[in-house]
């Protein structure tokens, strides 16, 4: 049991940062509103766990202006693809052990 | 464990509703199929030919000029008609199911599977124009079946795959239509009109019905 739970990511511990991975999984890139919506997260919440994702470098994010709006996206990194394919894994495993 | 287990649901459920659209309705496809089957007995009993035989490009071929443009006006119009209807149609039943499901209507999935369908829709729009200012009209009714059967393949992607099977049929239809010139008004009432129909009522019975079925819940 402490093998399997080894390979549990602290950094998806949360489920909204496991959330955000899964959406950018599947999106080539999200905006900050897109993922906002989606979550159904408020401003604040959402805006921290990005920071941990993008500080434990598993979100790239790229800042643009459209017009004067700030536009901010996220796209899913190499490492953060793989590292969210292992939890999943792991998580799959965990469970069939039950 | 069951914490676990509806953590991977959500994770299922969000991949699909991000990257999809999961709103369209079976009743959409039953309304444009109505208005198509609509739009098709006037065309019918307006050019009035032998029911196997609608729109022969022999018979087409036959018609004097003003007659042709006559034909061809009134053809323009009514396909305008039909179209303009089954979309509204459709998009207000697809409205009303998105609000029923407190989802967005316009989101990245919905935008993407617009797109998607418009850049095949909008190319078989020019192909077709230029075919009726050639006046090859008996080619006109089947190029719109293969490309609006291309541009659900292309939007399959973006929304629920049971669309991939209804663009196979369209696209065969106009396949066939196109070697079997005399059929060409059949084809399409049965491409647009009655393959919609069934199609709609399919996903009506399999997502709309029952909501344990639908695929994000």
């Amino acid at each position: 049991m402490k093998e399997l739970l080894a390979h549990f990511n602290k950094a998806f511990e949360s489920k909204a940062r496991l959330s955000i991975m899964s959406v950018l999984m599947v999106n080539e890139s999200m905006s900050f509103n897109g993922l906002k919506e989606l979550l159904a997260l408020t401003d604040g919440n959402l805006a921290t766990h990005l920071r941990a994702l993008e500080e434990a470098g598993y979100v790239l994010v790229q800042k643009q202006f459209v017009g004067r709006k700030p536009n901010t996206t996220y796209q899913a990194s190499e490492a953060g693809r793989q590292a969210f394919t292992e939890h999943l894994n792991a998580l799959e495993a965990f469970i069939r052990t039950i | 464990m069951n914490e676990h287990l509806q953590t991977l649901t959500e994770i299922r459920s969000l991949m699909e509703r991000s990257s999809k659209f999961l709103s369209l309705s079976g009743l959409s496809g039953v309304s444009a199929g109505i208005v198509a089957l609509i739009g098709a007995a006037v065309v019918y009993m307006r050019v009035r030919t032998d029911w196997l035989s609608v729109l022969p490009y022999e018979k087409l071929a036959n018609y004097g000029l003003a007659q042709y443009e006559q034909v061809h006006l009134f053809l323009v119009q009514t396909a305008m008609l039909v179209l303009l209807a089954a979309l509204g149609l459709g998009i207000l039943f697809t409205v009303r199911k998105a609000r029923k499901q407190g989802q967005p209507v316009w989101n990245m999935a919905s935008r993407r599977l617009i797109w998607a369908m418009a850049v095949p829709l909008l190319a078989g729009g020019g192909v077709c124009l230029a075919l009726l200012q050639y006046r090859l009209l008996f080619l006109t009714l089947p190029v719109t079946l293969i490309f609006y059967g291309l541009a659900l393949l292309n939007g399959s992607k973006y929304t629920v795959r049971d669309v991939e099977y209804l663009a196979y049929c369209e696209i065969a239809l106009g396949l066939l239509a196109l070697f079997i010139t005399g059929w060409s008004l059949l084809f399409w009432t049965v491409g647009f009109g009655v393959l919609h129909i069934l199609y709609g009522m399919a996903m009506y019975w399999k997502y709309d019905r029952n909501p344990t079925h639908q695929p994000a819940a």
